[in-house]
């Protein structure tokens, strides 16, 4: 697909001919091609695609479900505001996972979306997060395993969770007990990042004095929520994911009904007093909330799970038990034969 | 004027009234002592914190009870459940009104929950005991009723249904006290979300066979109407402002959105107004009625049943139901000379203090009176000498003058001696 402008391709060779690398590289005496390997990347991850796991946590009616579908433009989670309630709550916390591929602009996206009902719900919460912390071991461990192998598969399946939505109920006073408890101990294993959710009870003022009230809150138990500060590679990094942090946690508001607004169709909740439009920065920061997490660090937070958080974990299990042995394609023989 | 007795069951004969008799001021008297003596009522609000409780209730008496600096449930970071009652005085056209409200900071909020209706079910118990002790006594002047009248629960917006903790809760004070289900921060929901929620929440108290408080029928058609309007729309689902806004020219209280304000007293907006005649301008005496005549007699009997099944009584009452009247009149005019003389005993105490206290008072006095004598005495004695000194040395002067005086006499008489006796020599010249 040679979509390359050659004018871009002019400018990058200028610039790579007018730079003095430190490892005394050579300048160009002509245009060879190298830029040409981000085309070449595009093409291989368009025809294989890519995954993305996304783990909503939250007690139920919060609206997770609604907000991933809204977030998705699909319905890639059944709406439980449609139950027959015939599904009690669950007695403990069960992880389900349902995977969905969709395709925009030529790009496949595997999306699998991780639910757990009954967080949180029941009387006695205790260790409620221990299920959860379970299933994403489990992933990491899988993960290892297939590394470990001697005869590796060529790709192999991610289903290690990249990132964990986790909704915050709009009190309007401060974080539950829940919520810290949750967030301390899962802030080193997963992407964290806290969503005020049902944002249309509070009004403005409400919501900056929640928000300011909760991210003091999460400074104070020491909760380092995506993006984290401490992988912040450079300046332009650093300046853009201060701006994000300043703005977390976004309060949002979740719909997949129209309505029609000013002549136009807007996404959006009605009540008797007005439309709650879901896209309208001024109503809520949905539309920052989507930007941020799909439009610009979708990548990002593939690389800090692959790069720190799996690698903690692969350090402290080959640490344990003095190393894995890596098992022998034993299995795969006996199949051959 | 016709007497009609609408009893069935007993057989009241009507008679015709020949003139006017003046019975039928009755209501008046009545209702004359009654605000003379003013009115009470006990109101407990439960549920998880930040459902807006404090501003409903705010929003329900037009004061702030609780205020701004009220510490909200962020500071107060108590383990347990505690049970907090404050007491205000409201006054409105010349009835006074005695408001309590409990309220039970947290609740629902820490990790395991379990139990945590128990301190709420112990403080609706031990004010129905109070009641009962204090209405076993002989001499009952004054029965203050600190019974809670009306618990209204707050059901979290969720839009799905109840939660496990509030089917717990509900089921376990149901038989207790008047519970009314109430869907906290409405506006989180649109219209019809608010009716699945309303019906799923309504289905399952059925379920689960809870009991919340039912309005009676009244006899009028009209009233009836009304009644059955308001049940259709239970849980009531509330919205809580004490902030006013103006719109469209028009003072409300509201709150205000991006998109528009959601006003506390429209009727299409929630069903505040709803709760607040209800709570308020209609069935405040029936919710008190009932609590006396059911929820407290069950109580009554089940305490009652439990002693004289057992004829020993498993909690701690005074004893004070297991003897017989005689026994109990003694016991209680024991008591109460117990308390005239202990009364007596602090009289004393304190008058012996104050006598104690006056006579150090008056010993100081004296004490510095005697100084003060003292010290005149010395000033009296100090002038005393000076004057003494003063008369010396005058009486000295004077018979220095008088020597002075004599000799001058002396010589005025010699002198005149001398000249005498020169004329009488005759040398005159």
């Amino acid at each position: 697909m040679a979509n390359t402008p050659r004018s871009r391709v002019n400018l990058l060779s200028k610039a790579i001919s007018g730079t003095h690398s430190s490892t005394g590289g050579s300048t160009l005496l002509g245009y060879i091609g190298i830029d040409t390997i981000i085309e070449q990347m595009r093409k291989k991850t368009m025809k294989t695609g890519f995954d993305f796991n996304i783990m909503v946590v939250g007690h139920s009616g919060l609206g997770k479900s609604t907000l991933v579908n809204t977030l998705f433009k699909s319905q890639v989670s059944r709406r439980s505001a449609g139950w027959a309630r015939d599904e009690k709550i669950p007695k403990t916390v069960e992880i389900k996972s349902v995977s969905h591929v969709i395709e925009e602009g030529g790009v496949k996206m595997k999306l699998t979306l991780v639910d757990t009902p009954g967080f949180g719900d029941q009387i006695n919460n205790d260790n409620c997060w221990e299920p959860i912390s379970k299933f994403i071991n489990e992933q990491y461990e899988k993960f290892l395993k297939e590394e470990v192998n001697i005869t590796r598969k060529k790709r192999i399946p991610d289903t290690r969770v990249h990132c964990c939505l986790y909704f915050i109920s709009p009190t309007g006073h401060s974080l539950r007990q829940l919520d810290i408890e949750f967030m301390k101990r899962l802030s080193h294993s997963v992407n964290i990042i806290p969503i005020i959710a049902k944002a249309d009870t509070m009004t403005t003022e409400e919501r900056q004095e929640f928000k300011q009230r909760v991210r003091k809150e999460l400074e104070m138990s020491g909760i380092e929520f995506y993006p984290q500060k401490e992988f912040d590679d450079d300046m332009e990094d650093k300046s853009d994911n201060d701006k994000i942090r300043e703005a977390m946690p976004f309060a949002v508001v979740g719909s997949d009904k129209e309505y029609q607004v000013n002549g136009k169709r807007v996404l959006g909740r009605k009540t008797a007093w007005g439309v709650v439009e879901v896209e309208n920065p001024n109503h809520c920061e949905f539309a920052q909330l989507r930007d941020f997490l799909i439009r610009s660090h979708l990548q990002d937070l593939k690389e800090v799970t692959h790069n720190i958080h799996y690698e903690t974990y692969r350090a402290k299990r080959l640490n344990e038990n003095g190393g894995l042995h890596p098992i022998s394609s034993s299995d795969t023989q006996e199949s051959n034969l | 004027a016709l007497i009609q007795c609408k009893t069935s069951t007993l057989n009241w004969q009507q008679r015709n009234l020949e003139g006017y008799v003046g019975f039928a001021n009755l209501p008046n008297q009545v209702y004359r002592k009654s605000v003379k003596r003013g009115f009470e009522f006990t109101l407990m609000v439960v549920g998880e914190s930040g459902l807006g409780k404090s501003t409903l209730i705010n929003s329900l008496f037009l004061t702030d009870l609780y205020s701004k600096d009220y510490p909200g449930p962020s500071q107060r970071i108590k383990k347990t459940v505690q049970v907090e009652q404050s007491k205000v005085l409201v006054k409105e056209g010349g009835v006074q009104l005695t408001l309590t409200i409990v309220d039970t900071p947290g609740f629902g909020d820490a990790v395991d929950n379990s139990n945590c209706w128990q301190p709420v079910i112990n403080y609706i118990d031990s004010k129905c005991e109070d009641f009962l002790n204090a209405e076993s006594r002989v001499n009952r002047r004054s029965m203050p009723d600190n019974r809670v009248h009306c618990c209204l629960y707050f059901i979290a917006p969720s839009g799905h249904g109840l939660k496990p903790l509030d089917i717990e809760f509900m089921k376990r004070l149901h038989d207790k006290v008047n519970v009314i289900p109430l869907i906290a921060k409405a506006d989180t929901l649109t219209p019809e979300e608010c009716q699945l929620f309303k019906k799923q929440i309504m289905k399952e108290i059925q379920e689960h066979k809870i009991k919340i408080y039912e309005f009676p029928d009244t006899e009028d058609d009209e009233d009836n109407k009304l009644i059955r309007k308001i049940k259709e729309k239970m849980p009531l689902a509330v919205v809580g402002s004490n902030v006013v806004i103006e719109v469209n020219g028009k003072k409300v209280r509201g709150r205000q959105y991006p998109w528009g304000v959601a006003e506390v007293e429209n009727g299409e907006h929630c069903d505040f107004t709803v709760l607040r005649n209800m709570l308020i301008r209609t069935h405040m005496q029936d919710l008190k009625d009932v609590t006396n005549n059911v929820h407290y007699e069950n109580y009554r009997s089940k305490k009652l049943a439990a002693v004289t099944c057992n004829g020993v009584d498993a909690s701690k009452t005074k004893g004070q139901l297991t003897k017989s009247p005689l026994a109990q009149m003694e016991e209680e005019r024991r008591d109460h000379v117990m308390k005239m003389k202990k009364m007596e005993a602090e009289m004393e105490q304190v008058f012996e203090m104050k006598v104690k206290e006056k006579k150090q008072k008056l010993k100081d006095s004296e004490a510095e009176l005697e100084r003060r004598h003292e010290q005149m005495k010395r000033n009296l004695e100090a002038q005393y000498k000076e004057l003494e000194e003063k008369r010396r040395v005058f009486e000295e002067e004077k018979v220095n003058w008088e020597a002075q005086q004599r000799i001058l006499e002396q010589q005025k008489l010699d002198a005149s001696k001398t000249m005498e006796k020169n004329k009488k020599k005759g040398k005159i010249f």
